[in-house]
């Protein structure tokens, strides 16, 4: 199937339905396969002892808050660019994600942070990197709500989106360029990972399985809007019906 | 094997992460989950008023 037949809302619900079931399924088996590798497997660290754990909900989260943006971004692409019906529809599906996610990064972050470095939060560039990331899911989502049609709702939407990912490199790199509390890259590096296999393993595990949480419910998502889509043109219909 | 699980003195801090990261999943499926039916509840009731859209009509009648 080409990524053009999937413009026809109707081709790319059938799709998902058919695609969800399975997704449901994959994602509780590895949530379930994560999960047990994370609290049962995976050893304490030489260092932090158990709160390790945390990293295995902390890690992925931080990576699906980038990722949704970085998705919402190409989705604003296709908005601005090729006008896909079903690019804003994308983004916007994607934004209370992507916050929930990075929540989850913040808080969980903080929580690690107050045994570990005895504080909940530092003013560093990392972490305020991520809270800006926060507040911009907010006020995407907040400009959702404010305009109410859909269309130059997008366009907006889409503006301030690829304006946005400016922070993502910020976001990524900012352990490098400036001298942080928060640790640097351990994981996607070059030179490749520092952090023991017998820890990697749960983390990957479990980065796949918030993945595809993420694909899951951001599938949904768009299924929501297009039924919501729909919703509105049949109110229009009836509105234009009564006072034609 | 599962081994009984020690936390450590920072027990409560992972236990709070836990649970937190899963309060916020379950609120974004519950609230997925809602909004779905809460769309296809008005769909429904306009529909059933007589609304329909053009491309449904078309399809009924195909």
């Amino acid at each position: 199937m080409r990524l053009s037949e999937l413009a026809n809302p109707s081709r790319f619900n059938a799709l998902a339905e058919r695609v969800l079931p399975w997704l449901v399924v994959a994602t509780a088996l590895a949530f379930a396969l994560g999960l047990y590798q994370a609290l049962f497997v995976a050893p304490d660290d030489y260092q932090q002892g158990a709160t390790v754990k945390i990293m295995f909900i902390h890690v992925p989260s931080a990576w699906l808050g980038m990722l949704g943006w970085g998705l919402m971004s190409i989705a604003a692409l296709g908005t601005l660019v090729w006008r896909h019906p079903l690019a804003d529809v994308a983004m916007k599906a994607a934004a209370p994600i992507g916050a929930a996610f990075t929540l989850i990064c913040l808080v969980t972050g903080s929580l690690w942070g107050r045994p570990m470095w005895g504080t909940y939060w530092v003013w560093d560039a990392r972490l305020t990197s991520v809270l800006i990331l926060f507040l911009m899911y907010l006020g995407v989502i907040a400009l959702w709500r404010t305009v109410e049609d859909p269309s130059r709702a997008a366009r907006a939407a889409a503006i301030l989106t690829l304006v946005g990912a400016v922070n993502l490199p910020i976001i990524k790199f900012s352990v490098d360029w400036w001298n942080t509390l928060h640790q640097p890259a351990s994981v996607l590096r070059l030179g490749g990972s520092t952090i023991y296999p017998t820890i990697l393993m749960p983390l990957l595990i479990m980065a796949v399985a918030f993945t595809l949480l993420f694909v899951t419910l951001h599938l949904s998502a768009m299924r929501n809007e297009l039924l919501r889509r729909r919703v509105r043109t049949v109110r229009l219909m009836r509105a234009a019906a009564v006072n034609p | 094997m599962i081994a009984p699980m020690d936390l450590g003195p920072h027990s409560g801090f992972i236990v709070a992460a836990y649970a937190i990261a899963f309060a916020v999943v379950a609120g974004l499926i519950a609230w997925i989950v809602a909004d779905h039916r809460a769309q296809l509840r008005t769909l429904d009731d306009l529909e059933r008023a007589g609304v329909t859209r053009r491309s449904a009509a078309r399809e009924e009648v195909s």
